[in-house]
């Protein structure tokens, strides 16, 4: 098992190797130049080259990416260009703002649609069955700019149960250790902002959450449905089990497998695809530090945000695979 | 004689379909007696299992329905009584095991977790103590290294491994009647074997009866003291299994007989009874086996025969060619 893990994880090496070449050639092939983005429109041709060899922006691209990797191999992510800092240090609060919304959001949609398709598949074809499959579908098909403005409009601008905006109260800020706000708060023993903070969580974190929600609960049910009718369920049955002893202590964990594998995915997706509910809810996450790097052609954060994305989604992955070896006895990682 | 322990009376069990309501089950009468292995022989379709899982209440309602007569279990009307009373029922007054021990277990928990389940959901027993009496299960149904298979998984299993931890399962509880659903048919006949004998002194030292559903006259003549023949949904022929292998009065039990391969004869071919067993609801009216039997007749086309006694009280049959013996008689 532990050989295996690490293994896997030696198996990452070429993996990233590859996604900085394509990350790399691809920033460089979008129009635009970081000089003239940094300068503006009216700088003079020559301050902009003197940026231009300052950035080392003029080098050959082998060059350029030479020096990059072998920055990166020694631990170094590189600077920003537009604020200077490392990005390494930079990035870390942008990071942990994400990790807390996409866990959030993850657990919403664990929650709610296991159980979802827990009972859909118990009670097939009845109306509990149609109704949650159909928010299902109405769910993975929903735009997710669109449900997280109505959400705003509902609970933060009508009915003012919820903050609209950001992750915690502006005017009471909060000592930032973990940077992830529920956790530095319960350690700080400051209960009312954590209660803030979880305020703040609710629309972005269901926003985000609902198409994996609805794309576990179709999942879970059609697994459950097939547990359902195999000879083991009816061994459990005949042994005088009560239905949920039947359905969580037998049917659940052997129908949990592929939601396994749906919801490390879905987990991945999360952390890279958070730009639209980050930009909406103004959540200083990565994928909004990203989008804005782009938008200044600021390639080193570019490429070392999404390297470093890209690295979680593979740990992720490879946590999922473990999992199963933990769930299932008959999966033995030599 | 041993007072009877399960009497089903004139039961009906239906199914929803596409083509409206059919008949599974159409008015099966059988007792059991405390102790006694009765087989239920049939070919498939002839609704031994559904009968077998009515008596279970594990048929999904309401896809079946229970359309009418009665399951007496120790004198309880089993088809009347509430989803809390069958739970109580099930593992531990009656137990059942099915034709597949391969896939019959829960492939995620040992095998000890899963006998000892049973223990606790019936018996106010620790999980500890659930675990020993696992072990003790698994040595008396003949199992070797019974600590460590306890702690196996099934796929580390074989078929008659399987099997046998599926009646270590059942009779733990030590229920007064085991249900056993072609138990033997998807294992090596060595293997089969084995497990019949397993059953029958297992059936000896505790004194559970055996409701035993095959379609395989070698395994009746081997464990059965009784025989019922089923044929669509019907009752055909009873008696003891004796009676019902050297003098079989109904043309399908004949049939069945003859198409057990023989060592002392030679054939060119394999005796089969022409045709298959009709689907239910497609049986109009008069003997259900007429239109596959060589002696059938012309009231066999119209009118059901009743299952009356032949030679013996405890003989019965259900065919018009008996009736005409009787008249001849």
């Amino acid at each position: 098992m532990l050989n295996y893990a690490i293994r896997r994880l030696l198996m990452l090496v070429p993996v990233l190797l590859g996604m900085t070449v394509i990350v790399f050639m691809i920033i460089r092939a979008i129009p635009g130049d970081p000089a003239e983005v940094i300068l503006g429109e009216k700088a003079s041709p020559q301050s902009k080259e003197a940026l231009r060899q300052e950035l080392k922006l003029d080098e050959p691209l082998y060059v350029q990416y030479g020096d990059y990797l072998g920055k990166l191999l020694s631990g170094d992510l590189g600077k920003s260009i537009r604020s200077k800092e490392p990005i390494a240090t930079e990035i870390g609060p942008y990071l942990a703002a994400t990790l807390e919304l996409t866990a959030f959001a993850m657990l919403f949609a664990i929650v709610v649609g296991v159980n979802a398709g827990i009972v859909s598949a118990w009670r097939q074809n009845s109306w509990f069955d149609y109704a949650s499959m159909l928010i299902a579908l109405v769910g993975v098909s929903m735009p997710i700019f669109w449900l997280g403005l109505m959400e705003q409009w509902i609970f933060a601008l009508e009915l003012k149960w919820l903050p609209s905006i950001g992750r915690a109260n502006p005017r009471d800020p909060i000592d930032a250790v973990t940077g992830l706000y529920l956790i530095d708060t319960l350690v700080a023993g400051r209960f009312d902002q954590f209660g803030t903070v979880l305020k703040h969580l609710v629309l972005p974190g269901i926003a985000l959450g609902t198409i994996p929600m609805a794309i576990i609960a179709r999942m879970t049910r059609s697994s459950m449905l097939e547990v359902l009718r195999s000879d083991y369920i009816r061994t459990a049955k005949a042994k005088g089990l009560s239905q949920l002893g039947v359905i969580y202590k037998h049917a659940l964990r052997n129908a949990f497998i592929p939601v396994l594998t749906v919801i490390g995915l879905q987990f991945g997706l999360l952390l890279g695809g958070a730009v639209l509910t980050e930009t909406i809810f103004a959540w200083p996450g990565i994928g909004r530090y990203i989008f804005d790097a782009i938008s200044a052609r600021d390639y080193p954060v570019i490429q070392s945000g999404i390297l470093i994305i890209a690295f979680l989604f593979v740990l992720i992955n490879l946590l999922v695979d473990l999992l199963y070896a933990a769930v299932d006895p008959r999966i033995s990682y030599k | 004689m041993a007072p009877s322990l399960l009497e089903l009376t004139d039961l009906h069990t239906h199914f929803a379909t596409d083509r409206g309501e059919l008949p599974a089950v159409d008015g099966i009468d059988l007792t059991i007696r405390s102790g006694e292995i009765v087989g239920i022989v049939g070919e498939s379709g002839c609704g031994k299992s559904v009968t077998s899982l009515s008596i279970m209440r594990l048929l999904p309602e309401p896809l079946a329905r229970y359309a009418g007569g009665s399951i007496r279990f120790k004198g309880e009307d089993l088809l009347r009584a509430k989803e809390k009373r069958m739970k109580q029922v099930r593992g531990n007054e009656i137990s059942m095991i099915f034709q597949e021990p391969m896939t019959s277990l829960n492939p995620l928990l040992t095998i000890g977790e899963q006998i000892g389940e049973t223990l606790r959901v019936h018996r106010p027993v620790g999980r500890k103590d659930a675990a020993a009496k696992a072990v003790e299960m698994l040595r008396k149904v003949g199992i070797p290294r019974a600590e460590g298979v306890a702690k196996a998984y099934p796929h580390q299993l074989s078929g008659g491994m399987r099997q046998r931890v599926m009646i270590a399962i059942a009779l733990c509880c030590e229920p007064e009647l085991l249900i056993a659903d072609e138990p033997t048919t998807a294992l090596d006949v060595t293997i089969q074997a084995q497990i019949l004998d397993l059953m029958k002194t297992l059936n000896r030292e505790t004194g559970t009866a055996i409701m035993m559903i095959t379609h395989d006259l070698g395994v009746v003549a081997e464990l059965c003291e009784r025989v019922v023949v089923m044929y669509a949904g019907k009752i055909v022929e009873e008696g003891s299994v004796h009676d019902i292998l050297t003098d079989p009065r109904h043309p399908y039990t004949q049939g069945l007989i003859r198409s057990i391969p023989r060592l002392d004869e030679e054939r060119e071919r394999l005796y089969s009874i022409p045709g298959q067993v009709p689907r239910p609801g497609a049986i109009a009216q008069g003997c259900r086996f007429a239109p596959r039997c060589e002696h059938a007749m012309p009231i066999c086309g119209e009118q059901l025969p009743e299952l009356i006694a032949c030679a013996r009280p405890a003989h019965r049959s259900r065919c018009w060619l008996n009736t005409a013996q009787e008249v001849a008689n």
